[in-house]
């Protein structure tokens, strides 16, 4: 099983994709698989599932490890299936720099999501030739052309990978708990740019008021603009793990939907979205070109006369016509 | 002439040698008692539990036959996670690993034909232990035997669930009150029963270090003293009932150290920090099994001899109690034979080497007093930092260790380094990564517990719940979620009515997590 | 090479109710650092769940950690569960399982056993065995 055996005419990946569209799970799943590993079937992948989008709901969640991401991930999933939406998860966790190797564990927390019914698919961040920035747009197409709807991006808020998967969001949920100095680092690692909503998980234990004021103070301090009508993010206190604070949570986010597409603010939104993935293709694109065209120049002789600048804008022209 | 005071050669001996503090003066690290093991031997403890409660029922008693001098129960899969055989979680698994016990009446099964008055018993029971000790109360008392005269541990530890073995049921919180009431209860009206067994041998087992190992289980237990002390008992009525359960592994002189700390530690911990003055309450007594986990599958009479090792470091090391497992225990449950062999290693040890004739023989070794400071100053730094991330409170650090998942990324760690070194070759295991030849084919005499045990432990269930007044059983049912809901109330009594009623361990853990809820582990691979 | 091409993925889970996990981390951080994607379903999961995780997760080989003594019952049981919903994906238990057992969970369709201690060389051929693809594709 797995990709491999998927075949490799565009038919199979049409036909995969109409499966995928009728509700097969195991068609959506080779799809993202698909996705995941790139190449000419990738964008067939692409191609199969671009016209189809539904324009489902997509909502990052990010925060530190231990945050409570997964757990809050899974109350806010169970709670909406239950309401009768089409939830789907993308767990997104680190490959082992070294090796390529991953442990994703995000599944262990969403037990109760599973049984529900929730999509859940767990995505390294290595392993995918062009990185996240491809991966994480194209996996949500499959998962928003299957009729999920809202489609999670579950990531660790650290760094370049939160940026991407921003990127390809229409609301961002940042999770922080007490203690640590979370809203601290929050700050820090560039979360309050990012945030439309703010949760304060493991409510009932110590410190959580505190993280809340610091969260509040540094919201009113804060200068940012470019939200929906400029509005400050919402802060949710909760207990992911007795349910608390979930369904206002869930509330938080549907009207954040709403508000952005009351305005034109959620067209903006998609449209940001849609030219940061043509940046990504278009990036891995030149970067495959050039790498061709620099194997080919590295078996020829060097001409001492020409710098390494001028070679690259010689190779630059001809890739540009 | 006693073999014990003097040596095959007819050399006299005394009772200790070497410099003071001597076993039996604070801080206790050469022994709990001045003069060990001459006036008493260690308990041999043997751990079994298999299929029904009658199956069970006739181990114990040939057990006890056979010269053992205590019982240790092993209850199944089903009975440790509170659910009860009809459960369908329990497939596949009743009677499995260990006893099934559902109701009270599988507990009188257990123990029948046994004076529970003059045994002392053990059991290995960690989320619904409260509930099975009401069981083995009711049992007792029905057989004429008052509350009072009952002697005996339950381990009752549930801080090392979350942090390796995985057996909770509740959030750490309800579950610690549960203890104290356990603690509560036993200090008022079963003076001779240790409550809590604090335990290390999970811990070790799920592949800690020995400095890990230590210095966790002692931090529990130090836990357990706050909850105990902040639930209003003072510390000197329930402490002195505080035992512990340690693992023996193969790094002979690291384990001896490791017993040694352990004593001092606690000793000095309880006096200074939490300012108990009984001395009983200073003395850390404590039950020993072997490893596990170091048996291996390939050329498995290879255990013996680490067994035998093993259980030497336990005695060395002032053990008051000791399991032996048995060689086959890599492939299956203990057979018969194989737990026969186990028990007669301890008596080899007890009755031939004379190592019982001189307390705390390794005393005054440079190598095993080095050992022992350094696997304290190691264990002290983690108690360190538990006090500071629990702001003060070992209790509150513990609970923060579990919950961000630190005690398990430490315990996965450690067991991930260590397969890495067998790997590579730099830590032989005899037959498994070295000397192999002779590796064949096993395990032709296993103990098999089949389908037939869950049909007829099924059926018991079945019966006893058709047998049963039900208004009083849901009566009592009641009571127990209105008293679980107040945290100031003790729950044993209203246990015991449950259990009286016949309301079965699944029944009441149902009721119970009603209130206090389930438990979702924060994994850490 | 690493970190391109397709790195095989792996479910694990325990089934049963024990909770010694301590073989299923080892193993899964073996696995790890021989360029595998491992989604860990962790303690206590169902025929049912696992079920789900192998289609979801699109997964190459599944495998299953036991130490209740069930591996007789519960291994053909997976392995039947997976063909029944048309999932043709190797199961391999590992565990305390008795050599006199292997003919029997061979004949109900368990691609490998890994017995306890078993060395990382063995863990991860047998995985890249049943698998099919070595993962650098």
């Amino acid at each position: 099983m797995g990709p491999t055996e998927t075949g490799s005419g565009s038919s199979a990946v049409a036909e995969l994709a109409e499966a995928s569209r009728s509700g097969d799970r195991r068609a959506t799943a080779r799809l993202l698989s698909l996705v995941e590993r790139g190449g000419p079937q990738a964008d067939e992948v692409a191609s199969a599932t671009h016209f189809h989008v539904g324009g489902a709901h997509v909502v990052g969640v990010t925060g530190a490890p231990g945050s409570g991401k997964s757990t809050i991930t899974n109350s806010l999933t169970t709670l909406l299936a239950e309401a009768g939406r089409r939830p789907a998860v993308l767990a997104v966790d680190p490959s082992s720099p070294l090796t390529g190797g991953a442990i994703l564990g995000d599944r262990v927390r969403m037990n109760g999501a599973a049984e529900a019914g929730v999509f859940i698919r767990s995505m390294a961040t290595r392993g995918h030739a062009g990185g996240l920035a491809l991966a994480v747009p194209g996996a949500v197409r499959v998962l928003d052309a299957a009729g999920f709807d809202p489609v999670i991006i579950e990531t660790v808020g650290v760094g370049q990978v939160e940026v991407d998967v921003t990127d390809a969001a229409d609301t961002t949920v940042v999770v922080v708990a007490p203690g640590w100095g979370d809203a601290v680092q929050a700050n820090k690692a560039g979360l309050l740019e990012v945030a439309d909503l703010f949760v304060v998980n493991k409510a009932d234990r110590p410190g959580a008021d505190d993280a809340r004021r610091d969260l509040d103070l540094m919201l009113d301090l804060s200068t940012i603009t470019g939200r929906v009508g400029g509005e400050r993010p919402s802060v949710t206190m909760t207990t992911a793990t007795e349910g608390d604070g979930i369904a206002e949570l869930a509330e938080a986010v549907v009207g954040h939907l709403g508000r952005l597409s009351d305005g034109e603010e959620l067209a903006q939104r998609r449209e940001r979205r849609r030219l940061a993935e043509v940046r990504a293709h278009l990036g891995h694109l030149l970067e495959g070109a050039g790498e061709e065209v620099l194997a080919t120049e590295a078996s020829k002789a060097t001409n001492p006369a020409e710098s390494p600048m001028m070679v690259a804008r010689r190779l630059a022209a001809g890739l540009l016509g | 002439m006693d073999g014990s005071r003097s040596t095959l050669s007819g050399i006299p001996l005394e009772p200790v040698y070497g410099e003071g503090p001597f076993p039996g003066e604070y801080p206790y690290t050469r022994g709990v008692h001045a003069d060990m093991y001459r006036s008493r031997l260690w308990t041999m403890r043997m751990f079994a539990g298999f299929g029904t409660a009658t199956d069970t029922n006739g181990r114990f008693r040939e057990l006890l036959r056979s010269g053992s001098t205590g019982l240790s129960t092993a209850f199944d899969m089903p009975t440790l996670m509170g659910r009860d055989s009809d459960h369908p979680w329990s497939l596949g698994e009743v009677g499995r690993a260990g006893v099934a016990v559902d109701s009270v009446e599988d507990m009188a099964d257990l123990f029948a034909e046994i004076d529970l008055g003059g045994v002392s018993t053990s059991m290995t029971i960690n989320g619904p232990a409260a509930i099975l000790l009401a069981m083995y109360v009711v049992v007792a008392e029905q057989g004429g035997v008052e509350r009072g005269r009952l002697a005996g541990t339950l381990q009752n530890d549930i801080l090392k669930e979350y942090q390796a073995q995985k057996e909770y049921i509740f959030p750490p919180r309800p579950s610690v009150r549960l203890v104290t009431d356990v603690i509560r209860f036993t200090a008022t009206e079963m003076p001779r029963w240790n409550p809590v067994s604090v335990s290390g041998y999970h811990i070790r087992e799920a592949g800690s270090t020995a400095v890990q190992e230590l210095a966790f289980t002692l931090a529990n237990g130090f836990a357990y003293v706050e909850a105990a002390v902040a639930a209003g008992l003072p510390v000197d009525i329930f402490a002195p009932r505080l035992s512990f359960f340690f693992n023996s592994h193969v790094d002979f002189f690291e384990e001896i150290g490791k017993f040694r700390a352990a004593r001092r530690i606690w000793a000095r911990w309880l006096r200074d920090r939490y300012g108990a003055t009984d001395e009983r309450s200073l003395k850390l007594r404590f039950h020993t099994q072997t490893a596990g986990v170091s048996l291996t599958a390939q050329q498995p009479e290879t255990n013996i001899a680490r067994v035998a090792l093993q259980a030497l470091a336990g005695v060395l090391g002032g053990t008051q109690s000791l399991h032996t497992d048995s060689h086959d225990e890599a492939l299956a449950l203990p057979s018969e034979a194989a737990a026969r062999t186990a028990l007669r290693t301890q008596q080899v040890i007890a009755h031939e080497t004379g190592v019982t004739g001189v307390a705390d023989p390794l005393g005054g070794s440079a190598y095993v007093e080095w050992m022992t400071d350094e696997v304290e100053r190691r264990a002290e730094e983690v108690f360190a930092h538990l006090d500071e991330i629990g702001g003060g409170s070992i209790l509150e650090g513990v609970y923060e260790g579990i919950q961000s998942g630190w005690f398990m990324g430490e315990i996965a760690e450690s067991a991930y380094r260590f397969e890495r070194e067998v790997n590579a070759g730099d830590r032989i295991v005899v037959g498994v990564n070295a000397f192999t030849e002779g590796n064949g084919s096993t395990g032709t005499d296993l103990l098999r517990v089949g389908q037939e045990t869950e049909d007829d432990q099924l059926a018991r269930l079945t019966a006893v719940r058709a047998g049963r007044d039900s208004d009083a059983v849901a009566t009592a049912l009641g009571r127990v979620a209105a008293e679980a809901a107040d945290p100031d109330l003790n729950l044993m009594p209203s246990l015991i009515e449950a259990v009286e009623a016949r309301a079965t361990v699944g029944e009441i853990v149902e009721v119970l997590e009603g209130v206090f809820g389930t438990y979702v582990e924060t994994a850490v691979v | 090479m690493v970190g391109t091409g397709l790195p095989i993925r792996v479910v694990l889970a325990k089934l049963g109710l024990d909770g010694h996990d301590r073989g299923l981390k080892v193993v899964a951080r073996m696995l790890r650092d021989a360029g595998m994607e491992v989604v860990y379903l962790g303690l206590r999961q169902t025929t049912g769940s696992i079920l789900n995780a192998v289609e979801q997760e699109d997964a190459d080989v599944v495998g299953i950690s036991m130490h209740n003594a069930g591996h007789l019952t519960l291994g053909p049981r997976i392995v039947s569960a997976l063909a029944d919903a048309g999932l043709d994906v190797p199961v391999v238990i590992g565990g305390i399982v008795p050599d006199v057992d292997l003919a029997e969970l061979e004949a109900a369709g368990v691609a490998a056993v890994l017995g306890p201690g078993a060395p990382v060389d063995e863990v991860v051929s047998t995985v890249r065995a049943v698998a099919g693809h070595d993962g650098s594709d």
